[in-house]
């Protein structure tokens, strides 16, 4: 048996950036994955970086990340941080086509300024097409948030779990828990290979993270679904910012290798069991419709490749965060809803907070997992509808 | 060729080579509905492509080509007969579990529902992975055969032709006859065909016309005095256009002054779709490659797809025939044109000759197994071809710690580019497996989803008969976008 | 590099960076380039390196060219058609408004 201080189970951003913190926190820490490092959503999202749009719940959080993202240098080392492909500035915007869609914008900028956030604005046509060249005329605008950008999400996570390891964090990867149980002496965490101990124990399992919970008797939300992404062959470099749809599926991005990443919330066909998912290309005809009109220049690209990743979903679309509600020393931190990349820099941060203090800087309250101790929220277990799956796959 | 689509038949058959011309012909004989799709414009695979035009002008390159290759018009023959519907220049892009096939064709795409499906995808020339090997002027010598075969152009500057396998000796014996400049041959097999093959010829006698003919073409390339070489460690040299090939032969390294080189080493199971339906795949040994593994019929563990000839294994093309017939015999009998009793009954004489078959294949297989020594790939070596990924690199991602060849492909990009990994899967797995002192089942394959041949957007924003109800219903009013429930 | 064994039925033309090329009904593209001396069909995106066709099945994508103004194309699946302009594909390609 192995003893520790933390164990963090999951091997996505979050997990990684959990083990990290608490690392810097002195604490002796475990992480355990069952697959590899950043083996579904984490790795292979799209990769936005996004204030804009944003729940009002998660504003706070975003902004903190956002400031992370920024001084990645100071958490990672430039080498590091450098792998991450971080890039910002470039700005994030949610296009739209129709009035209602701009009067929306409208509306949406003067909210977040009434609670006191400047970042989002809304752009006219003329500065739409200063920023975006190549965007088809039937663009009259649209709202942006000018720090947003893009990352690569499979660098990024293998960044954060290469900086956890300098800081001394042990990564088991292929090492599946198969159960909890809480006692005098702590944590004993069964899994294939070995019974670890630890006094502390962070829950960052993503789409199966409901099923530590379930170890442990509390009941979460076990909805999860996969978004898809396309991605075209290299094309000449066209388009800077991270373009994103208001009632539209879409989210477009152009990579550093000039490659194109489409996605927007299109579903993939989960495959919980098998631990992956496929891609279904009658789901996918709305997504190339949507960027053959937004950007013409795409009606000549070639898709190369598509693939969905697996990801918790919650009924309200927005992360768990928080200490459980059954067990002390076990804290939550998953079911981000397909827009949790962004946030990776800091959910680590705020779980060490609130492991060393109980308490954390950023307002977290709304995304406490007692919000499902009572039953209708957690009845919520149905299929994403459109919307959900259409904000779900932003990121 | 029809110009409204057909979006639904029985049996959907991709791959117009042997396996899928003797599949549909059967199959459409029996009463099933067939359509068979393919690449190419014309019917025959790789082994007898462009059969029907060859076949009409008897010429200098109908006497290249020879006797074996004009046998496929019966096979071409008999399928024009059938009745089964044929879709050439077909590009297939997807094939689901349920049965739905994505073609493009014609520069527009659309979906066919098939009840039941045979891939007959055929093989594909082993990648070759050579320092050099990116240069201008290195091509497989199936690449040679094809041009030779579907346009009648041949090399006219030196060529140099490197590898193992019997199709090394019989390009070479083409090309000798083509009169193309040839300047050499290095034959990387671990022994010699004349050597392993009269030790074998007891075991095999019936089999003495195919040793035979091998050994003839090396007399030939002999009387001619094209110098063949035992060599290792193959390598095109050149600044932008191949200049040299050089080797290592009888302890020393040798230069060839060509233009043009020509690699093989054999051909592995163009599994291509069977990967992407995540079926389950078997890796030979014996062949060194990984095929999908089926029933005695050819099924798959999907149970809806088939696979048969090469793509199941590499049997060769009479051997192909008779597994596209199976196959056939299985659909029909599936679909309800025949009974099982006939199915068992008509497959009997198929399988007889397929275990004959397949003491040569055996044979050939321990032949002209890949020869690990000469196989050392050497750090500068491209790996990834689209990507530009060397060996060196991908060793260097191992030594940082990367245990998963798609932790490699996330990291380095390598299996990204166009060709969707068909050029480097099994090369980057190798590395891997051998850094790791593993095996090539723990590695694994790249994960693939569709498409599974590039496709253009438009194709697919203006894909005409996607089933929309596939998304599920929207169940909520349209919100505030920010906080959609 | 290569020669025709056959030198009659020349009857189609096509163009290649502009360069008229008479070839056979039923060649594709990739041969009726490389029967015409063609050698570098493309450079890549990564390096700007040539390259040739390599495997002429559709396998290893390095024949890609312009099609009548379309990138990315598999010069050895595509048949000639009369009065096809086919370009040489440097780096990602040209993307042309449609």
């Amino acid at each position: 048996m192995m003893a520790t201080d933390a164990i963090v189970i999951g091997g996505g951003i979050h997990g990684c950036c959990t083990a990290l913190h608490l690392a810097l926190r002195g604490l002796r820490t475990i992480l355990l994955e069952k697959n590899t490092v950043g083996r579904h959503a984490s790795g292979v999202n799209a990769g936005g970086i996004r204030q804009l749009m944003r729940h009002k719940a998660e504003v706070p959080l975003s902004i903190a990340a956002m400031d992370a993202w920024e001084r990645l240098d100071d958490l990672l080392g430039p080498e590091l941080a450098k792998n991450c492909e971080f890039i910002g500035g470039v700005g994030q915007i949610g296009i739209a086509e129709t009035e209602a869609e701009m009067e929306w914008c409208h509306t949406r900028a003067a909210e977040m300024r009434s609670l006191g956030h400047e970042f989002e604005e809304v752009i006219d046509a003329k500065e739409l097409r200063r920023l975006i060249p190549a965007i088809a005329d039937i663009c009259r605008g649209g709202i942006i948030s000018r720090r947003d950008g893009h990352a690569n999400p499979f660098r990024t996570t293998q960044s954060f779990r290469l900086r956890a390891e300098q800081l001394g964090v042990r990564f088991m990867e292929r090492t599946r828990v198969t159960g909890l149980e809480q006692g005098d002496r702590g944590w004993t965490v069964a899994t294939e290979s070995g019974v670890f101990r630890a006094d502390i124990l962070i829950n960052c399992a993503g789409a199966w993270a409901w099923q530590v919970a379930e170890m442990i008797g509390e009941h979460l939300p076990k909805t999860h679904f996969a978004s898809t992404l396309m991605v075209t062959s290299r094309m000449p470099h066209f388009i800077d910012p991270v373009v994103i749809g208001i009632d539209r599926v879409l989210s477009f991005k152009q990579t550093q290798a000039g490659t194109v990443v489409i996605g927007g919330g299109v579903l993939g066909d989960p495959d919980l069991n098998n631990e992956t998912a496929d891609t279904v290309a009658d789901r996918m005809v709305v997504s190339a419709q949507t960027v053959c009109e937004f950007f013409p220049i795409l009606r000549r690209a070639t898709i190369v490749r598509s693939w969905a990743g697996l990801e918790a979903l919650m009924p309200d679309v927005i992360p768990v965060i928080g200490p459980s509600q059954v067990a002390h020393n076990l804290w939550h931190a998953f079911g981000f809803s397909g827009h949790g990349f962004q946030l990776g820099p800091i959910v680590g941060s705020i779980i060490a907070d609130l492991v060393a203090t109980g308490e954390s800087a950023i307002p977290i309250a709304e995304l406490s997992p007692a919000r499902f101790s009572t039953n209708d929220m957690l009845a919520t277990t149905r299929i994403p509808d459109r919307k959900v799956s259409q904000e779900a796959g932003r990121e | 060729m029809t110009d409204t689509p057909r979006t639904d038949c029985e049996l959907a058959i991709v791959g117009g080579g042997p396996a899928g011309l003797a599949a549909a012909a059967l199959a459409a004989e029996l009463g099933v509905e067939t359509i068979l799709f393919d690449e190419q414009p014309t019917p025959g695979g790789q082994i007898y492509r462009n059969i029907e035009a060859n076949s009409r002008k008897l010429d200098a390159l109908s006497d290249i080509l020879g006797a074996d290759y004009a046998k496929g018009l019966a096979l071409v023959e008999r399928f024009r007969s059938s009745g089964a519907a044929y879709e050439p220049l077909s590009s297939i892009w997807q094939v689901t579990a349920a049965g739905k096939l994505g073609v493009s064709q014609k520069g527009r795409a659309y979906l066919t529902r098939a009840g039941r499906i045979i891939l007959a995808t055929g093989a594909v020339e082993r990648p070759f992975p050579v320092p050099g090997w990116t240069l201008p002027g290195v091509m497989g010598a199936g690449a040679a055969q094809t041009l030779m075969k579907a346009s009648g152009v041949v090399p006219d500057r030196p060529t140099v032709i490197a590898g193992s396998g019997p199709l090394t000796y019989l390009v070479a014996f083409q090309l000798m006859k083509a009169r193309a400049p040839l300047t050499g041959v290095i034959d990387t097999s671990r022994k010699g065909l004349l050597e392993t093959g009269l030790t074998a010829l007891p075991v095999l006698p019936g089999f003495a016309g195919d040793l035979l003919k091998g050994l003839s073409w090396m007399a030939a390339l002999r009387r001619a005095r094209i110098p063949v070489f035992s060599g290792r460690n193959v390598a095109a040299e050149g600044g932008s256009r191949v200049e040299a090939v050089t080797f290592e032969g009888r302890g020393k390294r040798r230069r060839l002054p060509a233009s043009l080189l020509l690699l093989h080493e054999g051909v592995v199971p163009n599994n291509q779709i069977t990967a992407s339906l995540r079926c389950r795949h078997v890796w030979d040994a014996a062949q060194m490659a990984w095929r999908p593994w089926t029933d005695e019929w050819g099924v798959t563990s999907a149970e809806l797809v088939a696979v048969a000839g090469d793509g199941a294994g590499i049997s060769g093309a009479r051997a192909a025939v008779h597994g596209g017939r199976l196959a056939a015999l299985d659909a029909a009998c599936r679909i309800g044109r025949i009974s099982r009793a006939e199915r068992d009954e008509r497959a009997r004489p198929e399988r007889q000759h397929l275990q004959r078959d397949a003491r040569f294949r055996a044979f050939l297989d321990n032949t002209y197994r890949p020869n690990e020594a000469v196989r050392r790939l050497a750090n500068e070596t491209i790996a990834c071809r689209c990507e530009e990924v060397t060996a060196g690199d991908l060793r260097a991602l191992v030594a940082e710690g990367f245990t998963d060849i798609n932790q490699l492909k996330s990291f380095s990009r390598c299996g990204m580019g166009q060709c969707q990994g068909r050029m480097c899967g099994a090369t980057v797995a190798r590395i891997l497996a051998l850094s790791l002192e593993t095996d090539m089942e723990s590695v694994g394959y790249y994960r693939l989803r569709l498409p599974v041949k590039p496709l253009p957007v438009a194709q697919l924003a203006e894909l005409g008969n996607a089933e929309r109800d596939l998304r599920p219903s929207p169940l909520g009013a349209d919100g505030d976008p920010s906080q959609r429930v | 590099m290569f020669r025709r064994l056959r030198a009659d039925d020349l009857t189609t033309t096509i163009y290649f960076d502009g360069r008229p090329l008479r070839c056979r009904p039923g060649d594709s593209i990739a041969a009726a380039l490389l029967a015409a001396g063609v050698e570098r069909f493309r450079t890549t995106p990564v390096s700007g390196t040539d390259r040739m066709p390599h495997c002429m099945i559709g396998n290893c994508f390095d024949c890609l060219v312009e099609i009548d103004g379309r990138a990315d194309q598999q010069a050895c699946l595509v048949p000639v058609r009369e009065g096809s302009q086919v370009r040489s594909q440097l780096g990602t390609g040209k993307f042309d408004a449609v």
